[in-house]
């Protein structure tokens, strides 16, 4: 359920855990990218570096019965969620001891369990799907929310636009989760959007929405809560604004040719970790030895999921077409029925 | 009983209906409006708003919030007007539908059901008269069903509801007058292409809309002494080689009757399997009766001269037999007077 909201001073075991989790995230990420480079992990590599405090801050806020579907720069969605991060990395080396089995890679990991739907690879068609679990729940009378993770470049996708209609239309408890990081890949806002205003674009749908500062990491956690609170109050579906920026490229393949070193470098100054870390021990909430330990244990955590990547193994062949289609009497849908 | 196409539709839906809760019907104008094609006429009342659902003109997006709903629990049929608006639509059926199993290793099925009418045939002209059944066809991680009787319009459908995975299913246009007697409507199986007529000259093999031209044309080559084999292809994917490859043994002579465009179409993809299975059983080359390929013209004439037709198919048939057995000429020994 949603956290209470004291002012930030009383909450020394929050302030501990989202600084845990945007350390986690980070230094798992880093060790993509370092993975990346040694040929170990291939094809596409978005990284969530700068932009933490959104998942570290939001996720938190939801209950575990809640749906998750976030995009292709899921790592840190996926990790919070509760995906073992020895899961995560097992899929990027292509092993079938990852969390989609060596079939997904970076861009789809995939845990029933935790209803965490992926990792998904086209722009805004994580939103639909989303909708589509909230009116499942709807319709079966449950109480939960399908919170949807994507950029501020979905907004100019054609499912942003209909999926936030039939969502207000329809009421559908949909948590719609903007994380604006100013740039559709190389593209920057003012260059893709008519109306950068994306809290007035939801609103144009009549879809309650808010903004928030998404490089700190209690205001992405508060408004957040807002948002649960709203959908579980009203019903409908909500839209929060988180806005960020990446540090690194759009993907390992970006040269970065369309944004100044200065602006990068410049937001690097609003580093969340940095700037919450910072905030956590001069307002007494951490000690310095606090701050250690939690990395030390993040380096430990993200060394052990590196070993047990490497000692993955690879699928054989022979079931290479597999799971195509749902073998007659295995089990069927993750999602219990009725 | 007496039973129509349309009707059979409409009953496997509101029969699927009754049976399980799970059951919900989106589209367009499913709702007030009884369904264009007035498929779902009636529901609204029995069912009520909130399991047949119209939506917006969203056809990207509804089919989107099936597919979630699926994986959410439900059993939705969506109805997507026409195959020519499921382009918009393509995007959550391919990439999200068709690939999910796979690419969570298993983790999540599909099981949606999106319906389709498809085919042209009514002067509707260029945007409106598709046939694009290959599309789906091509994709691993989907059924394609093409129902082509009354008894299948009910029976596919009944049996697609019941699949784990994402199941397509084409109406043509041309097939929701189509009439039947019949004992009763049941599940029929949505695995099987099925043998509509038997003779041993040469196999005619067809689906959909193609399949009545197809028995038309069967027949009046049974006048002309020429017996055909005519298969309903009934499954699009996966394609029932078997059931080809049977009759292909038997006849030697093949002609593929598809309302698609030769290039690409499920007739190429037939021709082929056949090709690989069964060259030396082949008397002739395999002949294909397809679509013009033109964009599907409105005025009737020209219509009519783009799509397969039953003289058409004829002609193709007849082509795969020497001289002696072409049109209007006569077996040998049947010429005495």
């Amino acid at each position: 359920m949603t956290d209470s909201v004291p002012p930030p001073p009383a909450r020394p075991q929050l302030a501990r855990a989202l600084l845990t989790d945007m350390i986690r995230i980070r230094r798992m990420e880093e060790k993509c990218a370092e993975m990346y480079s040694a040929g170990k992990i291939r094809g596409f590599l978005h990284l969530y570096v700068g932009e933490e405090a959104v998942a570290a801050g939001s996720l938190r806020v939801l209950d575990p019965e809640d749906a998750v579907i976030a995009t292709y720069r899921e790592h840190a969605h996926a990790l919070l969620r509760g995906i073992p991060m020895a899961k995560i990395m097992a899929e990027m080396f292509g092993k079938q001891e990852g969390c989609s089995g060596g079939r997904g890679g970076s861009m789809h990991l995939f845990d029933a369990s935790r209803r965490f739907y992926g990792g998904n690879a086209i722009v805004a068609a994580g939103m639909p799907l989303a909708a589509g679990l909230a009116f499942a729940d709807k319709q079966l009378k449950r109480n939960r929310i399908s919170a949807c993770y994507f950029g501020e470049g979905a907004t100019a996708e054609g499912a942003f636009h209909e999926t936030m209609n039939m969502a207000e239309l329809w009421q559908l408890p949909v948590l719609f989760c903007c994380e604006n990081n100013r740039y559709a890949m190389g593209t920057a806002i003012d260059r893709e959007l008519s109306q950068v205003d994306l809290v007035a674009k939801a609103q144009a749908y009549r879809v309650p929405a808010a903004s928030a500062d998404g490089m700190d990491v209690i205001a992405c956690h508060d408004v957040m809560a807002q948002a649960v609170d709203h959908i579980h109050t009203n019903g409908g579906p909500f839209f929060v604004e988180f806005r960020t920026y990446r540090f690194r490229p759009h993907s390992m393949f970006d040269p970065e040719l369309y944004r100044d070193k200065a602006e990068v470098a410049e937001w690097r100054e609003h580093d969340p970790i940095r700037e919450f870390t910072d905030r956590c021990l001069s307002e007494g909430l951490l000690t310095a030895d606090d701050v250690g330990a939690i990395e030390r244990a993040a380096d430990a955590e993200v060394a052990e999921s590196v070993a047990y990547a490497e000692a993955g193994t690879l699928e054989s062949v022979d079931t290479l077409t597999r799971d195509v289609m749902t073998p007659p009497g295995s089990p069927q849908v993750a999602e219990p029925v009725s | 009983m007496k039973a129509n196409y349309r009707g059979a539709v409409h009953d496997a839906i509101a029969d699927a209906m009754r049976a399980d809760d799970r059951v919900v019907l989106l589209g367009e104008d499913v709702g007030r409006y009884g369904g264009t094609y007035a498929v779902s006429k009636g529901m609204l009342e029995e069912f009520g708003p909130d399991r047949i659902r119209d939506t917006p003109i969203s056809e990207l997006g509804f089919v989107g919030i099936g597919i979630g709903a699926a994986l959410g629990g439900l059993r939705p049929i969506v109805e997507v007007m026409t195959v020519n608006f499921s382009l918009l639509s393509l995007d959550q059926i391919v990439n999200t539908a068709a690939a999910l199993r796979h690419m969570s290793d298993g983790q999540f099925s599909v099981p949606v059901v999106v319906r389709m009418a498809t085919g042209a045939g009514r002067q509707l002209a260029a945007q409106h008269s598709h046939s694009l059944e290959n599309w789906y066809a091509h994709i691993p991680g989907i059924t394609v069903l093409a129902p082509a009787t009354v008894a299948d319009a009910y029976g596919m459908l009944r049996t697609a509801l019941t699949s784990p995975d994402p199941v397509i299913i084409f109406e043509h246009v041309g097939l929701y007058n189509l009439s039947a007697d019949l004992e009763e409507l049941v599940p029929t199986d949505i695995a099987n292409a099925a043998l509509r007529r038997t003779g041993g000259d040469a196999t005619i093999i067809s689906y959909g809309g193609c399949v009545p031209k197809a028995l038309d044309a069967a027949a009046d080559l049974a006048a002309a002494g020429i017996e055909c084999d005519v298969i309903d292809l009934r499954v699009l994917r996966p394609i029932d080689d078997a059931t080809i490859l049977e009759s292909v043994r038997k006849t030697h002579r093949v002609v593929v009757v598809d309302e698609a465009w030769h290039t690409g179409s499920l007739a190429a993809e037939i021709s082929a399997r056949i090709v690989e299975q069964a060259f030396y059983e082949l008397d002739a080359p395999i002949a294909r009766v397809c679509t013009v390929e033109v964009p599907i013209p409105y005025a009737k004439h020209l219509e009519q001269a783009a799509l397969p037709q039953p003289d058409k198919i004829v002609a193709a048939v007849q082509g795969l037999f020497g001289d002696d057995r072409r049109a209007g000429a006569q077996r040998p020994g049947m010429d005495e007077s």
